[in-house]
Parts: C-alpha cells; structure tokens; sequence
C-alpha cells in the first residue's frame, strides 16, 4: 500500500471540546496525525484546523468522511495539492563571537531573522515549508541546536479556490 | 421558569411520553420537575438496563428513546447502553445529572467526565455550561439522535445549570451548519445502479438494518419482485422484509443458513442497502462475493467503502432511494440462478434433531414461533440469539430485538422490556441465556412494579454456551471457566422472589404447555427450559473464514 501524506483543513464551529472530538476520533480510528495546527478564522464563532495525515489512500479517505460526520465539523478540504504551506519554527542556536557572522549570514539566505541575541546564543525565527524549515534546521545543527519549537504546517489553496463557510 | 421544569417541558413538546432511568444527588431537580409531568417515568433498578429499555423502546416503535442517569456512577453506568445503541444506529437521548459548573474538574463527589467517556459512543454529546443554550441543546439533541443515520446523544447537565432561571420559548430553531444528512440519491448514481441491475445474471439484495430505520421495508420488497431478486438480511436486517416471503432467504453471515451465504457468495450482483459489511456478515472479507459488482446505498457516507470494494455508492436514505430505483429496474426471469438458488435452499435447510427427552433449544423458539408468530422478540447474545436468528421467522419490521453490533449480554431482557412499556397489549418474549438474563436479572423488580409482563424464555444450558461452543470446536474442549452449573440455583424460585411468575420446564413434552400457559398470564413469567447442554449451532462460519468455508453437523 502506497502511503500518502495528506493536508487538510478543517473548518469547525468554534466550541469547547471541538479540538478533544477530533482528537479522539484520530486515535480511536487508528489514524495517524503528523502536524495539526488550530487558530480561530476572520469571524470569532469558526476555528480552522490544519491537519496533516499520513495513511494509504483507503485511510485518508476514512479520515475525511469520519471528519464529516462530526456535527461540529463545517467543511473538509483536501489540500494537498495546489496550495501554499507554512511552517513558523524558532530555533534557539549556540553562537560565539566567531560564529556569529556566519550563522546570521545563513539567515539571511533563508530569509529568516534573528529574534534574540545573547551572549553565547541567538534565537531565529524562520517561516517556510517542510523542506526549507528542515534544511535549515539541518544547518544549524553543525552550531548546536539549544532548542527548537515549531507550529503545525498550516495551508492555504492557491488561485481562487477558497475553503469557507457556505 | 426553573430550567429542570423547562427540560420537562420541552420533553413533552418532543413527544416524549415514557422515560427509563434512576435519580440522583445531581438530577434531583429533574426528578422534582418530572413529578408534575405526564410524561411515565419507569424506575429501573440499574442505569444500563434504563439505557436498553430506552433502546427496546426505540426499535419497537422508531420513537427516540429517552433515558436519565444521575452524574458520577449514574451516568458510567449508562455506558454500556449508550456503546449498544450507537452500534446499532438506535436513536436515543440520554440525560445525565454533573456536578455544579463551579466544581467540575474538582474531582467532586459523584464527578465523572461524562462527556469525555461517551465521546467515542455516542452520535453526538453536549456539556450544558450556559442556561441560554438549554432549550437549543435538548431541540439539536432529539434532532440529531432522530436524523441521518440515527443514533444516541447524550446532554450532560450541571445541577445548578437545573435550579438556572430561564426563558421558556420552545420548540427552538436549529442550526447546525455541520450537520446536513444528504437524504435524496444522485440520479445518475441510481440510474447507474438499475443498468448493473439490469444486466445482471445473479442478482441478491443484502438488507441491513438501515431499511428499518429508515421505514423503506415495503420499497424493498416491490424492489425485490421487481427485479426479481433474493433478499438476504444481516442480523440488524431481520425484518426488513417478510421472511416467509418466497424471495427471502434469511441472514447471513457467522450463523446464517448454507443457503444464504451461497446465494450471497455466488451471486454476481449484490445491492446492499443501509448495511455496513461487518465481519460477522462477510466472513473473510477479502473473499467475500468474489465476482460481483456491489451497489451500496446508505446514509452514512463514511461507510461506503469502509469494509468492501463498492462499484456504485449511492449516498443517501434507504427509503428514498429505493423509491427512485424501482421505477428504473425492469422485471427479467432469471431462471438458472433461481433454480440453483432454490436447489441450495432443499438442499440444506436450517436444522435440528429433538429427539430423547432433553429439550433442544432450538425447538423451544420453534414452538414460540408456533404459538405467537407476532410477538414482539427480543434476544440475549449467544446461542440463544443465534437459534432465535434461525427459528423465528420475522414477519415484519421492529418485532426482532437484538444487539448486533456490540454484542451485548443483558440487553434482552430490558430492551424487551422497553418493547413492552411502548406495546402493553402485544407478547413481547426475551429468548435469554442463562448467562445473559443474569447480567440484568434485577429489571425483573421493574417488570412487577410496573406490570409489564415480559415473557423471559431462558434456553438455560448452565454455560456460556456460545464461548463453550467455540472452545470445543477451536480450543480441544478445554472449557475454561464457562460452566455455569449451580445446583442450588433456580430461576423459579428468584423470579417467584421478586415477585414474578417462575417455571421450570424440563421435558421435551411439557414446553407447548408451558408456552400456552405462560402466554395467558398477564404478568411478567420466567420460564427456565433446561436444554440439552451440548447443542452447537450450526451451520457456523469459523471466525477469519471465507462464507464458503460454511461447516454443519452431520445429522
Ligand atoms: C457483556 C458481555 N460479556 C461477555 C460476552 C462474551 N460472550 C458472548 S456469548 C457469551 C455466552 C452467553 O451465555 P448465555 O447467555 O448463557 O447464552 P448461550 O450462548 O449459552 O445461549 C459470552 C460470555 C458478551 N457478549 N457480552
Ligand atoms: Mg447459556
């Protein structure tokens, strides 16, 4: 069987215990959640989560339909193709009077920005997708990585296409 | 007005006229509101048993079932009701007491996370933490248990969210922006699915519990006959259509007839409607109908394509649908296949030996059938439930009661009793185990109370006869722990202590009298039919088996 990974969003009516259902869905049907991001949309009483799972196509499949039958679920979306993906990390990086150049310089390359200086750290905040946030992440390893936090992916379709609330 | 009294009220605007359940500390207000209600309110000695009576009540008549359960060990009672009636799509609204909104989380006395529990069992649950969203709350309740594909919701209320002052303006609007149950079938899909009809040499229709759900009985059998077609049912199916029908031929599955699961195995076309392919049903299911195409209608959009390949899903209400499809199928003679189809059903019919003088069970429930083809029956979960599967044709929809999904020991005997609280003038029998009738004995002080007179028919082989079964056949007769043998007991003497009629019947010649007798009394009887210990039932499809791997008993 072919694993897929899949990223979908899901929009929700923005109640106590919507996060807990979902939850618990996932883990009673098996499915396997690599990243999931939640926030409240433009309007207050809509929350939309971003999920990515993995599983064959039969899995993902069961996965947006289980989604569907919650009552406090709005609208499911595949989102896997076509669309813009983000990633926030923060990554607290050992630095020294020597190296210091060199790691803001990298920074540079990938656009990211340097959030915090201290005397033997600093903190870089980076914005991208999977990939870039990995190679990054990568590359400052060689430094010392002191500590790393990052959000889920969240994604949003290219061109017209629009996930909302009908 | 007191939001406990608003609750009852907005019962009554619901229709509700009977309630089961036991009150407590944190749904005494209720309780107190109740007391002024017409509403009947049926005291059961356990919560699980409020929740299968709910249930009963709910398969008798299509009715939302409503049961009340105190919070903490009230509502954990409940759990093993609510998990039943989810696997069967029963809908039911259950209301639990919870401590007040200031000491949830507390661990107070009597708290348990009501909502966190029955999360994953139910079809829908609510936490009431704002008084204003009280009336809504109990409106979506019934309308979500009741819609769709139906099933239990439960609302958890915090006691003072019941002493709470409030509005009463009812019934309420609803809005569920996420909830919209797709009811009417895509054309093209069913116009799609009368061509494969059409062509096809082979035809079954599977039947499942979704037909009696959704009342599309009678457009079944006109699809049947118009095709015509064979109609095989799962368990949860019994009664969707005639089985004395000539184009029926029972359930399939574990237990189902060698007739059956041939038809279903050899067939080249199978349309499946408001089903969901369980493993009891297909046997291994990688091996199940091998050369058919499937057409599988339901409401549930999550299980088309669950367990079984499906060449033309139709989303949508059984009854609906059904209606549409009919007018696009024409009527073909297909001879060879009814031919071998009707040779399988000579060939091997469903049967046993009563012979000596030790009852078989099997004929107990043949003479039930005899004397009260139109009693309402319910079963227990074992081989008692398998032979009353076998031996009890069903006539028509809701008069077979039966946990299939969760399998549950004790449901039976209140779910019976449920039945008979909606129908107080019909015989309404519990075809019981005698491991199973145990695990709720105590409706029995219900049944007196009350006067409902359920007629529990206990086919007592003094084991866990089904788990026997599987030990002698599968595990060398090492018949770990499910002997039940206890001289001293007897279900005479307990039914006779609560208050109850009590029987002991124990030759082949006494069980008609029996029978006869115990139909007469207007009051709740327990006849305890001493069977032939040993009995398997068969045919049997080993658990993990294809359905063509069918073993019976050589006679
Ligand atoms: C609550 C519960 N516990 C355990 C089981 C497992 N189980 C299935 S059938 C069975 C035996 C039932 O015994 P009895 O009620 O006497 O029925 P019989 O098979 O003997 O007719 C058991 C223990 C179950 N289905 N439900
Ligand atoms: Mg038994």
């Amino acid at each position: 069987m072919i694993e897929l990974k899949k990223v979908i969003a899901v929009l929700v009516e923005n109640k106590p215990g919507v996060l807990a259902r979902v939850s618990s869905l996932f883990r009673r049907r098996g499915f396997n959640i690599d990243s999931l991001a939640v926030g409240t949309t433009d309007r207050e009483d809509v929350s939309r989560m971003t999920i990515v799972v993995r599983g064959d196509e039969k899995t993902v499949e069961q996965v947006i339909k289980q989604l569907n039958k919650l009552i406090e679920v709005i609208k499911v979306s595949d989102l896997s193709e076509n669309s813009v993906s983000r990633i926030l990390a923060l990554i607290k990086v050992s630095a020294t009077t020597e190296n210091r150049g060199e790691i803001i310089e990298i920074a540079n390359i990938f656009r990211a920005r340097i959030v915090d200086v201290a005397r033997d750290s600093l903190i870089i905040e980076i914005t991208g997708d999977e990939e870039k946030i990995n190679a990054f992440t990568n590359l400052m390893r060689q430094y010392g990585i002191k500590e790393f936090v990052r959000t889920g992916i969240i994604s949003m379709a290219r061109g017209s296409k629009v996930v909302e609330v009908r | 007005m007191r939001a406990a009294d608003a609750i009852v009220k907005a019962l009554e605007y619901e229709g509700v006229e009977h309630i089961f359940g036991i009150p407590g500390g944190a749904i005494i207000e209720v309780y107190d509101a109740l007391y002024d209600s017409n509403i009947e309110h049926i005291l059961t000695r356990h919560e699980q048993a409020a929740v299968h009576a709910a249930d009963g009540y709910a398969r008798a008549t299509g009715k939302t079932g409503v049961a009340f359960a105190t919070s903490g060990p009230g509502a954990t009672n409940t759990v093993t009701g609510i998990a039943t009636a989810y696997m069967d799509s029963s809908p039911l609204v259950v209301m639990t007491g919870q401590v007040p909104r200031s000491m949830i989380g507390n661990d107070a006395f009597q708290e348990a996370d009501t909502t966190g529990i029955t999360m994953p069992i139910t079809k829908h649950n609510y936490l009431v933490t704002d008084e204003k969203e009280l009336l809504k709350t109990v409106r979506e309740a019934f309308h979500i248990a009741s819609t769709g594909r139906p099933g239990p919701v439960l609302i958890d209320l915090p006691k003072d969210v019941t002493v709470a002052d409030v509005e009463f303006n009812y019934p309420v609007e609803i809005e569920l922006p996420g909830y919209k149950p797709k009811l009417k079938g895509h054309p093209k899909q069913i116009r799609k699915a009368a061509e494969l009809i059409v062509k096809s040499e082979r035809p079954i229709i599977l039947a499942g519990g979704g037909v009696i759900l959704s009342n599309a009985c009678e457009e079944l059998r006109k699809l049947a006959e118009a095709i015509p077609a064979f109609v095989v049912t799962t368990l949860m199916g019994k009664g969707s259509i005639p089985e004395t029908h000539p184009l029926s031929l029972g359930f399939i599955g574990m237990h189902g007839s060698k007739y059956a699961n041939y038809a279903v195995m050899d067939s080249d076309l199978i349309i499946a409607v408001g089903c969901r392919f369980s493993d009891r049903t297909t046997g291994k299911v990688s091996e199940f109908a091998p050369e058919a195409k499937i057409i599988h209608i339901d409401v549930d959009p999550a299980e088309i394509g669950k367990n079984v390949r499906v060449d033309v899903p139709i989303v949508g209400d059984a009854k609906l649908v059904l209606s549409e499809l009919v007018k696009y199928v024409k009527y073909k003679q297909r001879k060879e296949w009814e031919e071998k189809v009707n040779s399988w059903r000579e060939k091997y019919p469903l049967k046993y030996k009563q012979e000596g003088d030790v009852i078989k069970p099997q004929y107990v429930i043949e003479k039930i059938y005899e004397l009260k083809p139109d009693a309402i029956v319910a079963t227990e979960v074992g081989q008692n439930q398998m032979w009353a599967a076998q031996f009890f044709k069903v006539e028509r929809a809701r008069q077979f009661i039966s946990s299939g999904g969760l399998g549950t020991m004790g449901f039976g005997f209140p779910a019976a009793m449920g039945a008979q609280v909606a129908f107080p003038d019909k015989t309404v029998v519990d075809i019981a185990g005698d491991g199973s009738f145990m695990m709720n004995i105590q409706e029995l002080a219900t049944c007196v109370d009350y006067g409902i007179p359920v007629k529990v028919c206990i086919l007592n082989n003094m084991f866990l006869g089904m788990v026997r079964q599987w030990q002698e056949l599968f595990y060398d007769e090492r018949y770990s722990e499910t002997c039940l043998r206890c001289k001293e007991m007897s279900f005479e003497r307990i039914a006779k202590g609560f208050g109850a009629v009590g029987m002991t019947v124990e030759k082949p010649s006494e069980v008609e009298d029996a029978l006869k007798e115990a139909f007469e009394i207007d009051a709740p009887v327990v006849i305890d039919f001493r069977v032939e210990r040993l009995e398997n039932v068969y045919p049997m499809v080993p658990a993990g088996a294809s359905l063509r791997e069918i073993i019976d008993e050589e006679y």
